[in-house]
Formats: C-alpha cells, structure tokens, sequence
C-alpha cells in the first residue's frame, strides 16, 4: 500500500527523470553538433535540464524517505527503476531528430512547468518557476531550427519532416494518467499542441498522423537504448563510489 | 556553415554602463546571431544587453596609416583637462 509521500514521490521521480535523461541526451552533442556555437547551445539546455533533475530528485529522494541523496537516485537505480518516458531516451544522431524531440519536449516542460509554478507544494512550484524561464528558451531554440530546416531547402524539409515523423509516436504518453500527478497529465495535451503546432505549420511541415508508440516508461518499462545510457552515465560512479571532481 | 556570416558581439554587462566588444562568432542571420551569442558569451551572468554587428559592416582604421591617425594628438597635452583649478568640494570629476 502505498502512502500519498509515496505516490507524490514517484510522480516527482519521473519528471526528474525525464529531464536527467534528456540532458545526457544533449551532452552527447558536445563536440558533435554543426558548429561551436550550437555545441555550447546545446550543452547548455542539457546544463538546465540536468539543473532541474537535481532538485527534482532530491525532492523525491526527501518523499521516498528512504535517505537516498540525488546522486543514489543517479547513479545507483538500474533501468528498471527509472521512470522517465520514452520519447527522451532513445539514441539520436540527426539533428533534425534532437530539434524535433526538443520541440516536444520543451513545449511539454514548458506547460507543465508553468502549472506547477502555481501549485501548493512549495518545492515543485519553486523548482517550476525557476524552470520555466529555461525551457522557453529551449522551445525558442527548437522552434527557430524547426522552422529553419523545415522551410529551408527541399532536402532538408524532407528531412526535418521525417524527424518529426520519428519523435511524434512519443508524443502521446505524456498526457497519460500518472499517479500522484499534482499537474493531471491529460489537462496538458491541448496546451501543449497549441505550442507545437504553430511551430510545425510555420515551417511548412505536417502534422504527423501516427499511431502512438507503446511507451510505459512511468511503470519501468524501457526501450533497450535506455540501458547504454546508463551504462555510460553511472559507470564512473559505480567504479569509484564517492567519486568527487 | 562554413560560409556562415562573422558577427562581432557586444555585451552590456550592467545598467548604465556600454556595450562592450567582447568576441565574434558565426552566424547565418542576425536573429541566429543574437541567440548564439547569448549561449557563447552571457553563459555567467556577464550581460543583461546584446548587440551583434555583421563584421562586415564594421568600418575599421588601417593599422598602416596608425601614424597619421593618431600621432598628432600625442603633443597637445592642453586638450587634456588638467589646466584648470578645481574648486574645492567638487565631486564626480
């Protein structure tokens, strides 16, 4: 039986994982992106996505109340046990695919974060309000290269529409219902496709119609490129416990 | 992206004082330019204003004629304001 800490706990838990997954996607792109200047861009949004994965976990290590700190939450759960959705953990090498998952995700963070920057549990509204202000920047930042590549020349709006193509099925499970959730998943959905569909519109691409991917990363279920993230983000730590800079 | 525009930034690090050159970066287009330099050159809380110039419109003294441009001014120090008797209790100056 589970005590309202708890479920409030594993709700906290996916969110920061959602963004603690999301940054070590986009440190992937350091040293890799097109040219410096979108190299530290990058390194920044995942620095501000990382950012709120530490408060947030750290929150939901206090609810757990099982004294684990940010770093055992980090480092030390195993694939099973993390909780963030798909659409942030799978493998990317295309541009067009990081800028379209951006578009989605910022969008999403975007709208979650302004309604928790407004809820009674002080922590989340804390964490929220000062979040809100980084991921407008990341929708901008997306947006702008959306729009670009997606309005640009005839291969790269082939290509930028494949990419939204490719992230659109994980869209959907997102607004599915969560436990615990303060903000309900499903109030959002309209909210967010209001952001995103500007966007898609001015770039002259389509709306994807796809089927929604199977997801069911809230309950631990995970794709298999989820498990080489991990390896790669906790193995320092796992070698050299304590590890300090 | 290799013929991507020179932009030379300038960042106002606070109210009141001016924008300061401070670097240059690539670019394709001004909006881009203006967002690049925020992630480059404000990541720690240098600036609270930008500005990006197209390099290329930056017209700029020839280092060869350096002589002619500047080595007048160095004999005439009765243009610096250190002939005049302050009065006392004057601040700011």
């Amino acid at each position: 039986m589970s005590t309202p800490s708890k479920t409030l706990g594993d709700y906290v838990l996916g969110l920061a994982d959602d963004a603690l997954v999301s940054a070590q996607r986009m440190g992937w792109w350091i040293s890799r992106a097109p040219q410096l200047e979108e190299d530290l861009a990058l390194a920044n949004i995942g620095l501000d996505q990382l950012g709120q994965a530490r408060t947030l976990l750290s929150y939901a290590g206090q609810l757990e109340g099982d004294g684990r700190t940010e770093d055992d939450l980090a480092y030390l759960r195993d694939e099973r046990e993390f909780r963030n959705v798909w659409l942030v953990e799978r493998a990317q090498s295309d541009f067009g695919v990081t800028m379209a998952r951006l578009l989605l995700f910022a969008a999403w963070q975007s709208e979650l974060y302004a309604a928790l920057a407004s809820c009674p549990d002080p922590t989340l509204a804390g964490v929220a309000g000062k979040a809100v202000k980084e991921v407008a920047y990341h929708l901008d930042h997306a947006a702008r290269w959306v729009v670009r590549l997606g309005d640009g020349t005839e291969e790269s709006h082939q290509r930028m529409q494949a990419a939204l193509d490719a992230e659109w099925p994980y869209l959907d499970e997102l607004f599915r219902p969560v436990e615990g959730a303060v903000v309900d998943p499903a109030s959002l959905h309209p909210l967010v496709l209001a952001r995103i569909e500007p966007v898609v519109a001015e770039a002259t691409l389509e709306v994807p119609q796809v089927a929604p991917a199977r997801g069911g990363g809230r309950a631990g279920l995970h794709t298999e490129e989820l498990g080489y993230l991990l390896a790669e983000m906790q193995h320092l730590h796992r070698s050299h416990p304590g590890a300090t800079w | 992206m290799r013929d991507w525009p020179l932009w030379e930034v300038f960042v106002r690090s606070r109210r009141g004082l001016s924008h300061v050159h401070v670097g240059s970066l690539h670019a394709p287009d001004a909006e881009m330019a203006l967002r690049n330099a925020r992630d480059v050159y404000t990541r720690r809380q240098e600036g609270v204003s930008l500005w990006v110039v197209p390099a290329a419109e930056i017209v700029a003294s020839d280092p060869g004629e350096r002589d002619a441009f500047f080595d007048p001014a160095d004999d005439k120090v009765y243009r610096h304001p250190t002939f005049y008797n302050v009065p006392e209790g004057v601040e700011h100056l």
